[in-house]
């Protein structure tokens, strides 16, 4: 249906954010189409991880508000607070596992825990989804077991598991070995074809370049630019994204 | 030395139902010091300000005062005062199980905030509410964490346990005095109780490193 694609699934609007007393994210607004993957760009300290956390209220913001499928969403009813996180998750740059359990019950726990499902039919579930990010014969073991992306693929099985409307990418390959990076992005990718919403901050360009929808600058708190790939990455097309593109291939040239 | 062997093997079926009392004690105490210590070191990390004081101001009263103090002033006055007729032996328990918890919360406040704290953000993220998310991701760390700490605990207790002498209760270290007052044969009657206690010490330790090693998490270290 096209004319579904059309309508935002999730806005943000007029989000502001001060932590101890410095303001980080001053009037920021965002919309997001069904199946759209928009990748938030912006140099160290611009506030794209807490524009993501306030997106999902792990931080509340003093302002702005949120609308969900058109319902706006009300933070201060823990009830509907709840019932809000699960439909849009989280990933994060440090996979944040619970290192006390298996690749599967790191899984099936929020299933049993918010959902209220049995343990059978959670794992059921847990194994589905960590099949689908190519983890199926490492079930049992623990995260302290796992290699780095192991663990961010199953940070994202275990997002994937609550069928989130949006789930929300915290630089998920930042904390990564080089050469671990792709296998992630793969699912990632894999994620973007399925059709599912997705907003992540990234550094990768190419990646962004290839599959973003749109791509969102960010700098000291604001949104100065966005735009399809294309636009604003055209070499000379003079826009700040490119600029701070181009030094940021120049930076992985000096790496190498 | 025939004669100090029959006065042990003659008050050894009393002393040791002493210790049954002494391990009742301990038992007791450490429960009470896990089931208050436990919520109050939630409420020592992760709750509001008043509640953060209130629980300090607990802990800063019993780990400030002499437990000799803490015995006499609860048993000869709060306890009267509440009108509670409790044996010599529950008041004891009572006593060491609220000092206890007064140190377990911070054992296990340690190990809470020793935890990444990213996973009750992950929880959160998960639409788990932070009840949910401190009961199934963070006690279940901390308290693995806390097992060495508890065993250290454990051992403290149990010598803390001979002040039931204070109050009356029939336990190890009383009735050894009793035996040794009327044989005079302290040396050899205290030698024999000190062994007991060493004892306790080692089988209790000893278990609990087990327990330690049992619920290690694979591949887990720090
Ligand atoms: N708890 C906090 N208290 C005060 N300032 C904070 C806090 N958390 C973040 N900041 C500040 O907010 C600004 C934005 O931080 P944020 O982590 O959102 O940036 P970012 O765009 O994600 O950067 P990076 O690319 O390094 O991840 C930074 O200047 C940071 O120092
Ligand atoms: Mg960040």
């Amino acid at each position: 249906m096209p004319s579904e694609n059309n309508t935002p699934i999730l806005q943000m609007q007029n989000i502001c954010k001060t932590l101890s007393g410095k303001e980080i994210l001053r009037s920021v607004s965002l919309d997001i189409n069904r199946g759209e993957l928009k990748v938030l760009i912006g140099p160290s300290g611009a506030g794209k991880s807490t524009f993501l956390q306030c997106i999902n209220y792990l931080l509340i913001p003093e302002q702005g508000q949120i609308i969900l499928e058109d319902t706006v969403v009300n933070p201060g009813v823990k009830k509907d607070l709840y019932n809000y996180r699960q439909q849009v998750g989280m990933i994060f740059q440090d996979f944040n596992l619970f290192d006390h359990l298996t690749a599967l019950d790191n899984v099936a726990i929020a299933l049993r825990k918010v959902k209220g499902m049995s343990k059978k039919q959670a794992l059921e579930i847990a194994r589905k989804e960590l099949d689908r990010v190519g983890l199926s014969d490492k079930g049992d073991l623990y995260p302290a077991e796992l290699s780095g992306g192991q663990k961010q693929r199953v940070a994202i099985a275990r997002a994937l598991a609550m069928e989130p409307k949006v789930l929300l990418l915290d630089e998920p390959t930042s904390a990564l070995d080089p050469e671990l990076v792709g296998e992630v992005l793969s699912v990632i990718r894999d994620l973007a074809k399925e059709g599912l919403t997705m907003i992540m901050a990234t550094h990768q360009m190419d990646f962004a370049r290839a599959l973003a929808d749109e791509i969102v600058f960010m700098q000291q708190g604001e949104i100065i630019e966005r735009g399809s790939p294309a636009a604003l990455l055209k070499e000379g097309s003079g826009t700040r994204t490119a600029d701070f593109c181009n030094k940021l291939s120049d930076m992985c040239e000096e790496l190498d | 030395m025939l004669e100090q062997l029959a006065v042990i093997l003659d008050a050894l079926p009393y002393i040791l139902e002493g210790a049954l009392v002494t391990l009742g004690i301990v038992g007791g105490a450490m429960s009470l010091g896990l089931v208050m210590g436990i919520p109050m070191a939630v409420g020592l990390v992760y709750g509001p300000r008043f509640v953060r004081f209130i629980l300090g101001f607990y802990v800063w009263f019993f780990r400030g005062v002499p437990i000799l103090t803490l015995m006499f002033l609860f048993y000869f006055g709060i306890f009267d005062l509440l009108g509670l007729n409790l044996s010599a032996l529950a008041a004891t328990s009572i006593v060491l199980g609220m000092t206890s918890a007064a140190y377990q919360s911070q054992i296990f406040r340690g190990a809470i905030e020793s935890l990444p704290q990213g996973q009750l953000k992950a929880s959160r993220a998960l639409g788990m509410s932070d009840m949910q998310g401190v009961c199934t991701i963070i006690l279940p760390q901390a308290l693995r964490l806390s097992i060495p700490g508890w065993s250290n605990e454990f051992s403290i207790i149990l010598k803390d346990s001979a002040l039931a002498y204070v109050v009356g209760a029939m336990d190890m270290f009383t009735r050894t005095h009793f035996v040794a007052s009327r044989t005079y044969e302290h040396l050899t009657l205290f030698i024999t109780a000190g062994a007991i206690y060493f004892m306790i010490t080692l089988v209790g330790v000893k278990l609990l490193l087990a327990l330690e090693k049992k619920v290690r998490i694979p591949g887990y270290t720090s």
